[in-house]
């Protein structure tokens, strides 16, 4: 039970900044995921709450202490691992047991605390195995066990679920969210698979370049990217971005292929000829006989749905999401569904509404 | 891997073992045989039982050199543990601050360390004995093992093994509250346990060997180690008794095979295992 809150946290290594400064505050028991792509910073995050490296400034407030300058172990704070970081030698009990001995508890505090966590995860029959002996979705059971007996204010974790193959994955993952729902536990989440940030999180913040890009609620982020950066990152296939010019008074943009999508959501302001990039989710590019014609380059077939990969006649490149088993054909006509367009700046790449 | 039996290479292999074997089994032959048989060249391959007496009379009897076997043994088998145990030691708590900690002048420590497998024990041997005898360490126990438990071998090895230790690993201690000295005694040291097992018997046998060290230092007979002692009695009377030599040496050898075979299966494991 804890609230976490973040200002102005900066990390750089060496010359070489990292995060330019982080301003974030968890609510008491949410889960909040940190997603962005390879080396935009989120596990430095994750490892300055942690208390695994020291912020170069900046404070890490903890229900209301600043424990940026404190001891890992003094934060009161549990982290499962990407690799598990189990000890090879140690029971699974021991594992687990391994904190609580060091802080203190008596045996039967221990064994009290190991069994509940164990009777939570499924691992009652394990306890006495070592973790070579267990499999990947078992040892990262361990992992959560060993920060769950901690009873922390805050649990941390690390792209828990990376090294697990697909479908354990999403067994894991529906796991992680009832734990933490169930203990109602301030949790922080990095990752960079974006199913997980969607499924997982109660808000997402999504990290470019050590820069905090959008802070909100998965569908949010979703609907209202904030830049083309967050558009072209959550959703797949990812969105598709269109060069284009502001046109007919800000109603409506001139794509530079020529084809004119009007913005039935109002004006945009600005100059006529502002630079735009239109973005349209793949789905939203609906198959229709009098739309433009596009060239099918590449079809992958998903079961439930198809996706197309095609040209437009300029050249552009488009992928366009479609029911069922797809048309067949090496040419489809297509039309942008105008009621689900994001408009951008093309040169800030932020999103206008 | 085929079935059948590979008769070229059983035959290869037991000319092998034979070729070991047969120096071991002559010494233990010759034990048993008169004083008179070997220095006349009339060594018999066949063990005369009814003189298995001699390795017990050599182990109590005073030996021609000064103390007798057993002491000396004792001597060895002192010197062998204390170095063994004193490398071990050391060799740890070196590569620990090597490979775990961040201070100034880290890479030059480790470097000098690294420098020193340049410089083995007979290279340093006179300026190591002008330090002990500045200390007043000659003929001392002290004296006997202490320059030769610094090493930089097994300060490599433990930090090898250290380095293949995930940093996760590090990190997920120091969340559970793990401090650097309950990590060196939970983690670390029950992960190269094995790794300790193989550095105990290969620094156990050195120990043990030892020669040109004990021979210029421990003066003192008290002190003879099983090896100076062998030689000692060779030649020390102009008659050697050869029987009871080899009956010394049979009884020298049987400590560091015992280590061996007692740890062999640490042993192998230690030298072979990569990372866990």
């Amino acid at each position: 039970m804890a609230t976490l809150e973040l200002h102005g946290l900066r990390k750089s290594f060496g010359n070489t900044p990292v995060l330019h400064g982080i301003d974030l505050a968890l609510h008491d028991g949410e889960m909040l995921v940190i997603v962005g792509a390879s080396g935009c910073g989120k596990s430095t995050l994750l490892r300055l709450v942690a208390g695994l490296e020291e912020p170069t400034a900046g404070q890490i407030v903890l229900d209301g202490r600043d424990v940026a300058r404190l001891d890992p172990a003094a934060r009161d704070i549990a982290m499962v691992f990407q690799n598990y970081a189990l000890y090879p030698h140690m029971s699974v009990f021991d594992n687990m047991a391994y904190g609580l001995k060091i802080r203190g508890l008596g045996r039967d505090d221990i064994a009290a605390r190991v069994g509940e966590a164990a009777e939570m995860l499924g691992l009652g029959p394990l306890l006495e195995r070592k973790p070579r002996q267990l499999s990947g979705g078992q040892r990262q059971r361990v992992a959560m066990g060993r920060a769950i007996v901690r009873h922390p204010k805050l649990f941390l974790f690390d792209e828990p679920l990376s090294n697990l193959d697909a479908k354990l994955r999403v067994t894991m993952r529906a796991e992680i969210k009832r734990l933490q729902r169930r203990m109602a536990v301030t949790s922080l989440y990095v990752t960079h698979d974006q199913v997980e940030a969607m499924t997982l999180g109660d808000r997402l913040l999504v990290l470019h370049q050590g820069v905090p890009v959008q802070l909100a609620t998965p569908m949010e982020v979703f609907e209202r990217p904030a830049n083309t950066y967050v558009a072209g990152f959550i959703g797949a296939p990812a969105m598709n971005l269109l060069p284009g010019t502001l046109s007919h008074g800000g109603t409506a943009a001139t794509l530079d292929n020529g084809l004119v999508v009007a913005f039935p959501d109002g004006k945009r302001a600005g100059a006529e000829g502002r630079t735009l990039t239109i973005g349209i989710r793949p789905e939203h590019v609906l198959l229709d006989p009098a739309g433009i014609a596009m060239q099918v380059d590449l079809v992958e077939p998903l079961g439930s749905e198809t996706v197309l990969i095609g040209r437009l006649p300029d050249g552009e490149l488009l992928s366009v999401k479609v029911p069922g088993r797809g048309p067949g054909t090496d040419i489809v006509q297509v039309r942008l569904d105008s009621a689900a367009l994001h408009v951008f700046d093309a040169e800030t790449g932020l999103r206008l509404d | 891997m085929t079935g059948r039996t590979d008769w070229a290479a059983h035959i290869v292999l037991s000319f092998g073992v034979l070729s070991f074997l047969l120096p071991l089994w002559l010494l233990v032959a010759g034990a048993t045989q008169d004083p008179g048989a070997i220095s006349r060249g009339e060594l018999s391959l066949l063990p005369d039982l009814s003189k298995l007496g001699v390795f017990y009379s050599v182990l109590t009897d005073k030996a021609p050199g000064g103390s007798p076997v057993w002491r000396m043994l004792l001597v060895s088998a002192g010197m062998a543990l204390a170095i063994a145990f004193g490398k071990i030691i050391i060799s740890l708590l070196s590569a620990y601050a090597v490979a775990f900690f961040r201070f100034p002048f880290r890479m030059l420590c480790f470097w000098t360390i690294f420098i020193t497998l340049m410089l083995p024990v007979e290279v340093r041997i006179i300026p190591t004995y002008a330090v002990m005898s500045d200390f007043g360490l000659i003929s001392t126990f002290t004296g006997l093992t202490v320059p030769l438990i610094a090493s930089a071998t097994a300060t490599l090895l433990f930090r090898q093994v250290f380095l293949t230790i995930p940093d996760e690993l590090v990190e997920a201690a120091r969340m559970d509250g793990a401090g650097p000295l309950r990590f060196l005694r939970d983690i670390l040291i029950p992960l190269s346990m094995a790794n300790m097992a193989a550095l105990f018997v290969i620094v156990f046998v050195y120990g043990w060997n030892q020669y040109l060290w004990p021979l210029l230092v421990a003066t003192d007979p008290k002190l003879d180690t099983i090896v100076i002692g062998i030689v000692k009695m060779i030649g020390q009377d102009s008659v050697t008794d050869w029987n009871r030599v080899m009956a010394t040496a049979v009884l020298a050898l049987l400590p560091p095979v015992t280590v061996v075979l007692l740890m062999q299966r640490w042993f192998v494991k230690g030298l072979t295992e990569g990372d866990k």
